[in-house]
C-alpha cells in the first residue's frame, strides 16, 4: 500500500485548496468525475470545497466509454451514468477527477465527450495518483501523489463507499 | 458467438438488465444539446423491411444514427419473388455493400432466423418483427417503460409484477417476446384473449391464460392493449367488432378498476374504438407515447451492444 486513508484525505484537501487558489474561489466551478472512482473523489473535493468557502460546487459525472479510442478492440461495455449538473457547463470552468492518470487516453475522451455536451471555459484535470507513462500529451493541474511506476505493475485505488477503505495500492511485478 | 437478436427467449437476466440499464444512460441523451455519440462511427446499418412499418423503421434509424452509424434503407414492399429466393439474394447484396448489421422486418415468421443462420451474410441481425412470431426489440421498450414507472432501481426488476397482454394474442409478435422477456425479468404475465385469438399450445408459454377481461386487469400493474390485426385475419374470429370492444376493450368504466399505479400500455398502431377509447388513450395513465420515445433508447443500446466493441455482448449463440 502507498497512500492509506489519511493519505489520501490529506492529498484531496490540498488539491482542494490547489483548486480554490487557481481558480481565485469557488464561483464558475464544475467538478466532473469520471466514472467510477472520479465521482467519489468529485464529492469529496467539493466537500472540502464547500467547508472552506461555503459554497456548494456543482458535481457531476462524465461516462467516456463511447468516446475511448479502444472502443472496438474489446467486446462492448456497459456504460456508466453521465450526469450533468442542472446549470450545465457553458462558460464555467470544469476541473475532470479521475482516480489514476497513466496513458492520458481517458482524459483524451473525456475531452471529446466535453466537446459533445457544452463549451467551458477552462478545463482542468484533478488526479489522485499520477503513474506516469503518457501516451498522449496530456498532463495533470492537481496530481495528488506522483507514483513513479514500472509499466508491468498496476494501481489500484480503493474508496470507502465504493469499496471497502480508502486505498492506494501497487500490485508488483509479475512473476514470469 | 452471439450476435444477433432474433428472439426474446434468446436473452439471459443478465443480457436484458445490460439492455435495459444501457438504454437508460442513453435515454439521457435526449436531453443534451448534441444529441449524438460517436460508438458506430463508420458502421453500416441496414434497415430491410419486407412489411411495412413506418414507426419501427424511424425507430431503428433514429438509433442508428444517434450512435453515428450510417443508414441504409431497404425497403422491400411488393416483392413478388419467393421468399428464400428473394431473401437470399437481398442478402447477398447487403453484404456486397458492407453490412454491419441487418434490422428485418419481415411477413414471414422465421426470416430473420433464416437470414442469420444461411450463411449469406456475415453482420448481425437484429429481428425487427417477423410475422406472427417476435418483436424482441418492442418487448424490450415495453420492459424498459415498466421498469421506469413500476420497477425498483435495479434495472429490470419487475419480480412479481403482474402483466395482463390483451386482446389479439393469435397475431400478435408483440405478446410473444413479451410472455418471454417479462417472464425472464420474474414478472407474471397474463394473457387474455377470446378462445379464438389464443394460439395453439399457449400452454407451453410462461403465462397465465383467461377469458375474462373483467377479473383480471384490477390485479394488473400495467395493461398492455394488442391490436387486433384484421389484416391477418382470414374468416371470423370474433362476431362484430362491437361485440369485441365491448367484451376486451379498454374504456373508461374497466379503466376506473384498475389500481392508482397502473399503467396502460399499446404497442402501436392503435386503432382507437376499437381495442381502447380514446378517452383511456390520452389519459394519464397512457404511457404510449414514452413507449415510442423508450424504443429509440433500446434500440440504441441494442446497436451499442452488438456492434459497439469487437464482439457483441449480448444475444443468441445462433
Amino acid at each position: 500500500m502507498v497512500l492509506d486513508a489519511r493519505d489520501i484525505t490529506r492529498a484531496l484537501t490540498r488539491i482542494s485548496h490547489e483548486i480554490l487558489e487557481r481558480n481565485k474561489g469557488a464561483d464558475d466551478l464544475v467538478l466532473l468525475g469520471i466514472p467510477s472512482r472520479g465521482v467519489p473523489l468529485a464529492e469529496r473535493i467539493a466537500e472540502r470545497i464547500a467547508s472552506v468557502e461555503g459554497y456548494d460546487v456543482p458535481v457531476g459525472s462524465l461516462d467516456v466509454t463511447m468516446y475511448r479510442d479502444d472502443l472496438r478492440m474489446k467486446p462492448a461495455r456497459a456504460l456508466l451514468p453521465t450526469k450533468l449538473p442542472p446549470g450545465g457547463i457553458d462558460g464555467r470552468t470544469v476541473v475532470l477527477v479521475d482516480d489514476v492518470l497513466f496513458s492520458g487516453r481517458t482524459i483524451r475522451a473525456a475531452l471529446d465527450a466535453l466537446n459533445d455536451i457544452g463549451r467551458p471555459r477552462a478545463v482542468r484535470l484533478a488526479v489522485l495518483v499520477d503513474r506516469g507513462h503518457r501516451e498522449l500529451p496530456i498532463r495533470a493541474d492537481f496530481v495528488g501523489k506522483n507514483l513513479p511506476t514500472s509499466l508491468v505493475e498496476r494501481v489500484k485505488v480503493t474508496l470507502a463507499g465504493v469499496d471497502d477503505a480508502d486505498a492506494v495500492t501497487i500490485f508488483g511485478e509479475v512473476a514470469s | 458467438m452471439k450476435r444477433h437478436l432474433l428472439s426474446a427467449g434468446d436473452l439471459t437476466r443478465d443480457d436484458a438488465e445490460l439492455i435495459l440499464s444501457t438504454a437508460a444512460e442513453l435515454r439521457e441523451l435526449a436531453d443534451r444539446p448534441i444529441k449524438k455519440l460517436p460508438a458506430l462511427r463508420g458502421r453500416t446499418v441496414v434497415n430491410l423491411f419486407f412489411e411495412d412499418s413506418t414507426r419501427t423503421r424511424i425507430s431503428f434509424e433514429a438509433a442508428a444514427k444517434r450512435l453515428s452509424a450510417d443508414v441504409i434503407n431497404f425497403a422491400a414492399k411488393g416483392s413478388s419473388l419467393s421468399k428464400g429466393e428473394s431473401l437470399k439474394d437481398t442478402a447477398l447484396t447487403l453484404e456486397a455493400m458492407g453490412a454491419d448489421a441487418v434490422v428485418v422486418r419481415h411477413g414471414a415468421s422465421g426470416a430473420p432466423h433464416l437470414l442469420a443462420n444461411s450463411g449469406w451474410v456475415r453482420s448481425s441481425v437484429v429481428n425487427a418483427g417477423d410475422g406472427t412470431h417476435e418483436h424482441p426489440t418492442q418487448a424490450l421498450l415495453d420492459a424498459f417503460t415498466m421498469w421506469r414507472h413500476l420497477g425498483e432501481s435495479k434495472p429490470g426488476g419487475l419480480e412479481g409484477r403482474r402483466i395482463a397482454i390483451v386482446g389479439d394474442v393469435l397475431h400478435s409478435r408483440v405478446a410473444r417476446s413479451n410472455a418471454l422477456l417479462l417472464n425472464t425479468l420474474g414478472a407474471e404475465v397474463t394473457l387474455v384473449a377470446p378462445p379464438t385469438l389464443m394460439p395453439v399450445g399457449i400452454e407451453s408459454w410462461p403465462v397465465q391464460t383467461s377469458y375474462d377481461l373483467d377479473t383480471v386487469i384490477p390485479k394488473a400493474d400495467a395493461v398492455m392493449m394488442l391490436r387486433v390485426q384484421r389484416e391477418r385475419m382470414q374468416g371470423g374470429f370474433f362476431p362484430t367488432a362491437r361485440e369485441y370492444s365491448r367484451r376486451y376493450g379498454l374504456d373508461g368504466r374497466r379503466m376506473a378498476t384498475l389500481q392508482d399505479h397502473t399503467i396502460v400500455m399499446h404497442p402501436g398502431p392503435m386503432v382507437r374504438g376499437m381495442e381502447i377509447t380514446a378517452d383511456v388513450a390520452d389519459s394519464s395513465r397512457s404511457v404510449i407515447v414514452e413507449q415510442v420515445t423508450n424504443g429509440v433508447a433500446v434500440r440504441m443500446a441494442v446497436l451499442y451492444l452488438l456492434l459497439g466493441g469487437s464482439e457483441p455482448a449480448v444475444g443468441g449463440e445462433e
